[in-house]
């Protein structure tokens, strides 16, 4: 599976920087901060994934969350991903399997030194949403053989009809109650008070709806977002650790005041070479970025003039634009529906026709899928994918593929290549369309 | 004359394609790439312009002589034996310098007269290879002088008792050099000079008269190249501006179109990959799809194959077609490839069965890609370096017939491999009708006087 | 090859298994569908479906086990990137090429994200079909886990009962249930044979006769094996000394008859494995008492008894526990970890599975293949080696 960008190196940011980002990286360092001190204050710290991640919980009992598919598109971005799979490879990992998994073996076979360059603290729990994802569960299974601590696993069943049905809702509802909240509150050392629960949620809530806004604003022309490549940037703090704190809150109205100044001003989108020139291609983008080569994959497009209007990835740790908020009167139930309705747990048909919606919503010239090697939950059934939204919209698809955090699946040539051929193909039809 | 250049880049061969403002092809030029593009691509449109002047030198002898096709035939091949021998003394220079840069005095001495030998038995066979109607394996230097050369040298090792692999080395050294760098070349004197060998035997003063001033028309007559574009495997260091490249997928799809109008569906088999393209009713492509990093079912995996059983490439398709049954293979790894090939041989079985389960293998590969990007609805075309194998060719139709039944028709051109030129030439015509500005492309267009 | 001189009193009934095994277009499944008429096909990919409660609704469970090594796969390829295993690019191909048009409905367990994925493909594809997602627990408690299970079964059920299948009355899922259970014995009384005398009864050929099952009612199964173990007793074999192994990863994409093969002939008695896993996937009996609520039965064996295997979310124990157990049960000298290219479950578990005998001291290696593999070269010198260094080792202890 995969995940968004906490971003912390200057070089892997666009050349101009918004104030929001900035506020992004402060709060970032702040967090790893107390993670360094996390021992020493007798803070507890849990592991766990994005897609289904409990972060209003693992708050409210004042633990600490690390999240290793984060630190793993990290070393991707500081290109020390090939050196640590190269150190799981050895010790045993096919080449075959998920780079993400191997990036994180290998990271912590070589000393666990965490993206801010400190080592992280050890896991008192490894907290195990299988969402969407079954590599999560072999993930957490590897690592407590390494850690020797609990584990405890929430299932979350799969949403193979596009439906949220009671029986679900209640199974989760059931895990939580019966299994994690007591798992969690055995290492917390405290007992769990539901109206801090009820706080954090309604704190979700409120930056829920101005990341919306921000998806929202792609309708303009230009669009003032590139809601996949900046898009890993926005979701950044609702994603990880951040959802349901004040922090949040702030940064998202802050993003949210950018955007629609740049609406205001009719500007395009940050691209890593500056403001956005002129918009050509409208996309819509399926799977997640390449992240050893971040900002060259991102420049293919900027420099093509091609902004991503929306993308499915940025939905992976929550699809907020389809109208769902956590919700402080139903803390549990709304967090099952949380858990049940991100991206990847969604079956193929309710994928399908979200990247169909979005197509016309944006009113995309094309739609491109990245297929990523790593990510099985994501990419078998994408050709499937291809075929039908060509035949529904009518819009040409494109593909490429690539990896997460192994260089070795980026060819650089052979994706420019594509990606290329696509935007012209786009051009050429549009030239003919219009002559 | 005013024409449009396209010129596709390959990963082993470069070829330029010249349209004049009719959109009809006048000249094509091939060369082998090399390590240096931009002498690559000169080189392919100095071919195509020569190319370009022999259609001009046709249609000049066609007012006045009655076979003006034959001669046109003598004087093209008397042209390449003049080129040749220029080329030639291009070579024995650089075989002079590679002898000067040698460190033992006692070799130099041994060498330096075999190398002159081996040069002057060149020269010598040197007609031969120019005959009109003799087939020629190669057209490119490297390839017509390293056969002579190594004929020559293993003759005159024998006879001298000269180290053999020494001389084939200063060889390797000097072509090298004979290839990367561009030299200045007259059209119009090597034209003359090869006017002159073919006009000495059997014409009167008169028509010799008609026939000389033919020539220096053609020669002279000016060629305007008013748009250049450029596509192909090297793509990414194409010596054009970025407003002159377009994508090899688009140029091929339009050139395959162009060529076979009724086509809808383009697969193309080169080295380093595999394309399936849709095109639309006016050859714009409207989806497409390529080998991801796996080499399975390129000619790169062929490649491999020849390698490990000792053959020439071309050898593979003719041999398999000899197979009485297919032996199943499954493994299209280019890294299994060998051993599979080696069990299966291990096993009894005949070789031309297992070539014929290996070229069925590579083709299911691309009947994959084929269905993916849409699959094959009338017409399909078959391009790319792959497609001169007749048995890739034979298991293609068979395996479209399968999946696709009879209506199918199947084009396989023996150009094939200059689709990609002739659709980068077409965009190049489009931006002419548009009155887009000419981009000249970076490599050096004057180091060629053949354009004058 | 299963030894077809008329000396062989085992012959006939693997030939007859190895017909099964080789018609890749379930000409049976017909035969069952015209002497059943109104009853379903229900096709379901590995590993584990709860096969009474469809016989119990009328229904003849299918395995599903990709295309083997003889089908050319074109449209099925057309649909997967290269990074993804065989077996959904097979299925897909024979459902394109018509082969499967003899199920009425299919199911796909969740094992790995591909197979959940190829449901939806499914989904998407065949609007027209019955498809389920057979969502298995990972939470083992009957109260959680349970609950949602028993759930998951009569969503399962009523669909197929939308399709016309008989609703399952609680002494038909009873009596189906019984039916399961007999089969399952007589498939350890084989496993305990191949154990005893591996030398009797080949793992090949037990192979084929456990994937005989994949197209036969549990009835029907279970009497050809009876028949089959009582050939085997008649059977004239000599003992010899090969190395005793287990197999572990084969449990969805199934390797082909020539691995399997390759690895007896490279002296490698394959003692235990887990090829056909599903019919071995519940540990003992399923609850068959008329006191308990047969639904109940069917989750509680799920529940508790289910083994251990890579899809399987192993909680408390810890991993490598049961192959240890499996190793010690069969008196096993080594294991050979054979998983499918790309098979994310096989490949995850593996390294923590080598861990765990490397603490026993037990030896191991390891292999990849695709249902579709042809050439053993390499395969036969590993298994060799494996099998000479493990006889010295164990001379040597």
């Amino acid at each position: 599976m995969s995940n968004p960008a906490m971003t912390q190196s200057a070089q892997l940011e666009p050349a101009e920087k918004d104030q929001s980002q900035i506020e992004q990286k402060r709060m970032i360092a702040d967090h790893f901060e107390r993670l360094a001190r996390a021992k020493a204050e007798g803070k507890k710290v849990v592991y766990t994934f994005v897609p289904g991640n409990l972060t209003e919980l693992i708050g409210a009992l004042d633990m600490l969350a690390v999240l290793p598919e984060i630190n793993a598109l990290q070393s991707g971005m500081r290109k020390k991903s090939a050196g640590y799979i190269a150190e799981a490879e050895k010790a045993g990992h096919s080449e075959d399997v998920c780079t993400y998994v191997k990036c994180d073996i290998g990271m912590l076979k070589s000393g666990n030194i965490g993206p801010t360059g400190t080592k992280l603290p050890e896991p008192d729990l490894l907290l195990l949403s299988y969402t969407g994802c079954f590599t999560f569960m072999k993930w957490f299974e590897l690592l407590r053989e390494e850690y020797k601590c609990p584990v405890v696993m929430l299932h979350v069943p799969y949403q193979t009809d596009g439906e949220i049905t009671p029986e679900m809702r209640e199974y989760i509802v059931r895990q939580l109650k019966d299994v994690v909240i007591p798992a969690m509150e055995q290492v917390a050392g405290k007992k769990l008070d539901m109206r801090e629960l009820s706080r954090r949620l309604q704190l979700s809530h409120r930056a829920e709806d101005d990341l919306v806004a921000v998806w929202e604003s792609a309708r303009h022309r230009p669009s003032p977002i590139d809601g996949y490549f900046g898009g890993v940037y926005y979701v950044g703090p609702i994603f990880s650790a951040f959802r349901g704190t004040e922090d949040a809150v702030r940064y998202y109205q802050m993003l949210r005041a950018e955007v629609d100044e740049r609406v205001r001003r009719k500007e395009g989108p940050m691209t890593p070479d500056g403001p956005a020139g002129e918009e050509r291609f409208r996309l819509v983008v399926e799977g997640p970025p390449n992240w050893t080569s971040f900002l060259d994959f991102w420049r293919m497009f900027s420099r093509e003039g091609a902004t991503v209007v929306a993308s499915t990835y940025t939905r992976v740790g929550g699809l907020y634009d389809k109208g769902f908020r956590h919700s402080p009167d139903e803390p549990l139930e709304s967090l099952a529906d949380y858990c049940l309705g991100c991206y990847t747990n969604l079956g193929l048909p309710t994928r399908t026709a979200l990247l169909e919606d979005y197509i016309r919503r944006y009113e995309a010239d094309g739609f491109l899928i990245n297929s990523v090697k790593s990510c099985n939950s994501f990419s078998a059934g994408q050709l499937v994918m291809l075929r039908e939204l060509e035949k529904r919209t009518g819009v040409p698809g494109g593909f490429i593929e690539s990896d997460l955090v192994d260089p070795r699946y980026f060819g650089k040539a052979n994706i420019e290549n594509r990606l290329q051929s696509y935007l012209q193909m786009l051009e050429a039809r549009r030239g003919r369309a219009s002559a | 004359m005013r024409c449009v250049v396209g010129i596709d880049l390959g990963s082993t061969t470069t070829k330029a394609v010249l349209l004049d403002e009719q959109g009809r092809v006048v000249g094509r030029g091939i060369t082998n790439s090399r390590s240096n593009y931009e002498v690559a691509c000169a080189v392919a449109r100095e071919e195509a312009l020569i190319a370009v002047r022999f259609t001009l030198l046709q249609r000049e002898l066609e007012s006045f002589a009655d076979d003006a096709q034959s001669w046109r035939d003598q004087l093209h091949e008397a042209f390449r034996l003049e080129l040749y021998r220029d080329q030639l003394a291009e070579l024995e220079a650089e075989v002079a310098v590679a002898l000067r840069a040698l460190t033992y005095v006692g070799q130099k001495a041994t060498l330096e007269p075999a190398a002159r030998e081996v040069h002057e038995r060149m020269r010598l066979h040197a007609p031969e290879l120019f005959v009109v109607g003799a087939p020629r394996k190669s057209d490119f230097f490297r390839d017509l002088a390293g056969a002579a050369f190594i004929s020559a040298a293993e003759e005159v090792s024998r006879e001298q008792n000269v180290p053999y692999e020494r001389l084939v080395g200063l060889f390797d050294r000097a072509v090298l050099n004979v290839e990367t760098e561009l030299r200045r070349r007259d059209f119009g004197d090597l034209l003359a000079r090869a006017a002159r060998h073919v006009l000495e035997r059997g014409t009167s003063g008169e028509e010799r008269k008609r026939f000389e001033s033919a020539v220096a028309r053609a020669a002279r007559a000016p060629i305007q190249e008013l748009a250049f574009v450029g596509t192909g495997y090297g793509r990414q260091t194409l010596p054009f501006p970025k407003e002159a490249v377009r994508s090899e997928i688009l140029c091929h799809g339009r050139g395959a179109h162009r060529v076979f109008g009724g086509t809808r569906t383009v697969l193309d088999i080169g080295g380093q990959d595999t394309k399936a393209i849709q095109v639309d009713g006016h050859g714009v492509v409207t989806s497409f799809q390529m080998n991801d990093r796996c080499a399975a079912g390129c000619g790169r995996y062929l490649g491999y194959i020849a390698d490990e059983l000792n053959l020439g490439l071309h050898e593979l398709g003719p041999l398999a077609l000899g197979a009485k049954r297919v032996v199943k293979v499954n493994s299209t790894c280019t890294v299994f490839a060998g051993a599979e090939l080696r069990e299966r041989l291990g096993l009894g079985e005949r070789r031309e069965d297992i070539l014929a389960g290996l070229h069925r293998s590579i083709m299911l590969r691309a009947m994959s890609l084929l269905a993916r990007s849409g699959g094959v609805s009338n017409e399909l075309t078959f391009t790319g370096g792959v497609c001169k194998n007749p048995m890739a060719t034979r298991v293609l139709r068979e395996l479209v017939t399968d999946s696709y039944g009879e209506g199918i028709t199947l084009n396989a051109h023996p150009d094939s491999i200059y689709m990609g030129a002739l659709g980068a030439a077409l965009y190049g015509l489009d931006d002419v009708v548009a009155g887009r500005p000419q981009v000249l492309p970076t490599f050096a267009l004057d180091a060629l006087t053949t354009g004058a | 090859m299963t030894d077809s001189t008329a000396s062989d009193p085992a012959a006939e009934v693997l030939a007859r298994c190895l017909a099964l095994y080789e018609d890749m277009s379930f000409s049976r499944v017909r035969r069952w569908k015209e002497a059943h008429p109104g009853g379903l096909a229900i096709g379901a990919l590995p590993i584990y479906v709860p096969r009474p409660l469809l016989e119990a609704m009328g229904c003849l469970p299918v395995s599903i086990f990709g295309g083997g090594d003889q089908l050319d796969v074109i449209r099925g390829d057309s649909y997967f990137q290269s990074y993804i295993c065989r077996i959904p690019r097979s299925t897909l191909e024979l459902a394109m090429g018509g082969q499967l048009d003899v199920l009425d409905g299919m199911l796909f367990p969740s094992i790995c994200d591909v197979i959940r994925n190829l449901g939806g493909i499914w989904n998407m594809l065949f609007p027209e079909r019955f498809t389920a997602y057979v969502d298995l627990p990972q939470n083992f408690d009957r109260d959680i886990g349970g609950r949602f299970y028993t759930g998951e079964l009569r969503r399962i059920a009523a669909g197929l009962v939308g399709r016309g299948a008989k609703p399952p009355s609680d002494e038909e899922l009873r009596a189906a249930i019984r039916r399961e259970n007999s089969r399952r014995r007589v498939l350890s009384e084989l496993s305990a044979l191949r154990r005893r005398e591996p030398w009797r009864l080949r793992a090949s050929e037990a192979y084929l006769a456990a994937r005989a099952g994949s197209v036969l009612e549990a009835q029907e199964h279970e009497a050809w094996l009876r028949e089959l173990l009582a050939a085997l007793e008649r059977r004239e074999a000599r003992a010899y000394d090969n190395v005793r192994v287990v197999v572990r990863g084969a449990f969805c994409e199934q390797p082909p008859l020539g691995l399997i093969r390759t690895l007896e002939a490279a002296g490698c008695d394959i003692v235990d494995d887990d090829f056909q896993l599903g019919l071995h996937f519940i540990e003992g009996d399923i609850e068959e008492d008329s006191s308990i609520d047969p639904w109940t039965a069917l989750s509680n064996a799920y529940l508790d008894r289910g083994v251990a295997t890579s899809s399987r979310y192993i909680g408390e124990a810890t991993k490598g526990d049961a192959l240890i157990e499996s190793v010690r049960a069969a008196a096993a000298e080594g294991v050979i970890f054979a998983a499918a290219s790309f098979c994310d479950p096989a490949l995850l578990d593996q390294p923590m599975l080598e861990a765990a005998l490397d603490r026993q001291g037990i030896p191991h290696t390891s292999l990849k293949y695709a249902e579709n593999s042809g050439q053993f070269q390499v395969i036969r010198e590993q298994a060799g080696a494996f099998s000479d260094a493990v006889k010295l080792w164990g001379s040597a202890a």
